[in-house]
């Protein structure tokens, strides 16, 4: 569950006055909104790569509005993705199973899992500077799964994919959904996106938040 | 076809100019010239020491230009600027004013208290006119180039890996060492390599500091001017030389170096 209580966040010029909302354990919401309205930002607030000013940020029941990002357990796939260049996929997908000291057989077993679910098995052991667009979203997707995290953050993840690959991600981000339950809030300009992956719809306008269905 | 030939050939100016200098060099010295520079105690003992020398001050310079660049690069601190600013004043002093603040230093008297008298006869390590000073000397020049270099490779990773890091469970110093350090390992070698040349070609402030003791603080650009002053200038030129092909060595071997996996 994402809930956030009255969350302001200042950041210069810009501001988000009071947002809040809940997202129940399980759901799958798409947060829509023009560019510049603070979607990336809000983001970054459930993650914590921003400090929020005021409220309150609330994963599974706890507040965790003054932990440090590390401790939150989020998943988090920004729009650029930001793998990293110098590892394997295979790496990735162990990266922080490896820093929660889990034995070499337990990450195995997890990588391998991972790369079934999101049809990457045989890109294990390439680098990601030879992945194509796809491919390299596949990656992010099972790096910020790899942990089972209690949320799962996605800013804007097929804008760069051409269409054929986007039905395609429409189609696995869904039964990644399903086969994880986990808690899911996608950043999408696309309402066609939103129709085919969310049950619950949140927009920004001018800083508020408002729930559309 | 007239805007290559005009860029070429400006660009060509430079490159001859060098290309003349060194051949010139070539010319007026002999193999026999090379024998004789090799053969001196004095001379292997200034090469000896500076590759040892070039070497310390170019690993101490990536040492501290590592955390110093990755700081500027990556966060807005109170006096970010003014650290900014110092940083660079080594690379803009005149050499030999460089090595007089490092006497000066090392010599000011605070209240009865020296920091070379304490170092010598306290802890029993002394710098001025040994091989430390040397390597301080050089040190103070090289670190700054190295800085630069490495906060430009900080400036060119993109922060959104660390970031994605520490939502994985890095805590900073994890995301540094794990994802920012390997990709910046080219630019580690280009700082190695800057150093290294800028203290293979230091020599105002070695003269201040260190001095120029046959045997002890003797570095090659110390002995071309040694050489110089008792007029053996076919010894000066050879050593020069050995410079010239010592830096070309050092330089080739890191640029393969830095070419290799990551390329």
């Amino acid at each position: 569950m994402i809930q956030l209580i009255d969350v302001t966040i200042l950041a210069g010029q810009f501001a988000l006055q009071n947002v809040s909302f809940e997202i129940p354990s399980g759901r799958y919401a798409a947060l829509m909104g023009r560019t510049g309205q603070g979607k990336t930002t809000l983001l970054e607030a459930i993650c914590g790569l921003r400090k929020v000013t005021s409220g309150k940020v609330i994963i599974d029941g706890v507040d965790v509005t003054d932990w440090s990002p590390s401790d939150r357990e989020v998943g988090y796939v920004p729009q650029d993705l930001a793998l990293f260049p110098t590892l394997t996929v295979r790496e990735h997908l162990a990266f922080a199973l490896r820093l929660r000291k889990q034995t070499s057989l337990q990450i195995r077993i997890r990588t391998d899992e991972l790369a079934e679910l999101l049809h990457i098995t045989s890109l294990l052991d390439r680098h990601v500077k030879h992945l194509s667009g796809g491919e390299s979203q596949r990656v992010a997707l099972g790096r910020a799964l790899s942990f089972r995290p209690a949320v799962l953050l996605l800013d804007e993840p097929l804008s760069a994919l051409d269409e054929a690959t986007r039905k395609e991600m429409h189609g696995l981000l869904k039964q990644v959904q399903q086969s994880t339950q986990v808690t899911t809030l996608h950043i999408t300009h696309s309402t066609e996106e939103a129709d085919a992956l969310a049950d619950c719809r949140f927009s920004i306008e001018s800083g508020q938040m408002q729930t559309t269905d | 076809m007239p805007f290559f030939l005009v860029m070429g050939g400006v660009s060509s100016c430079f490159i001859l100019l060098i290309v003349l200098m060194l051949a010139a060099d070539v010319m007026f010295t002999s193999v026999g010239d090379f024998k004789t520079a090799l053969i001196k105690p004095e001379i292997q003992a200034a090469l000896k020491l500076t590759m040892l020398t070039c070497t310390a001050s170019a690993i101490l310079s990536l040492w501290v230009a590592i955390p110093l660049g990755y700081l500027l690069s990556r966060f807005r601190f109170p006096g970010r600027w003014i650290v900014d600013t110092l940083v660079d004043i080594p690379i803009v002093l005149p050499p030999l004013v460089l090595g007089l603040s490092l006497l000066i230093l090392f010599h000011l008297p605070i209240y009865g208290w020296e920091l070379e008298r304490w170092l010598r006869d306290d802890i029993g390590f002394g710098v001025t006119y040994r091989w430390p000073a040397v390597v301080l000397a050089q040190f103070s020049v090289a670190c700054a180039f190295a800085v630069r270099t490495m906060r430009v490779t900080f400036d060119q990773i993109d922060p959104r890996a660390e970031d994605v890091a520490r939502t994985l469970g890095c805590s900073r110093a994890q995301a540094f060492f794990k994802v920012a350090l390997p990709q910046a390992s080219r630019g580690m070698i280009a700082a190695t390599t800057v150093a290294w040349a800028r203290s293979l070609g230091e020599f105002g402030p070695i003269l201040v500091f260190a001095g120029a003791t046959r045997m002890r603080t003797e570095v090659l650009s110390t002995t071309v001017f040694l050489e110089l002053s008792v007029g053996e200038l076919n010894a000066a030129v050879a050593v020069s030389l050995i410079m010239v092909v010592i830096a070309v060595i050092v330089l080739v071997l890191l640029r393969i170096l830095g070419a290799g996996p990551s390329q």
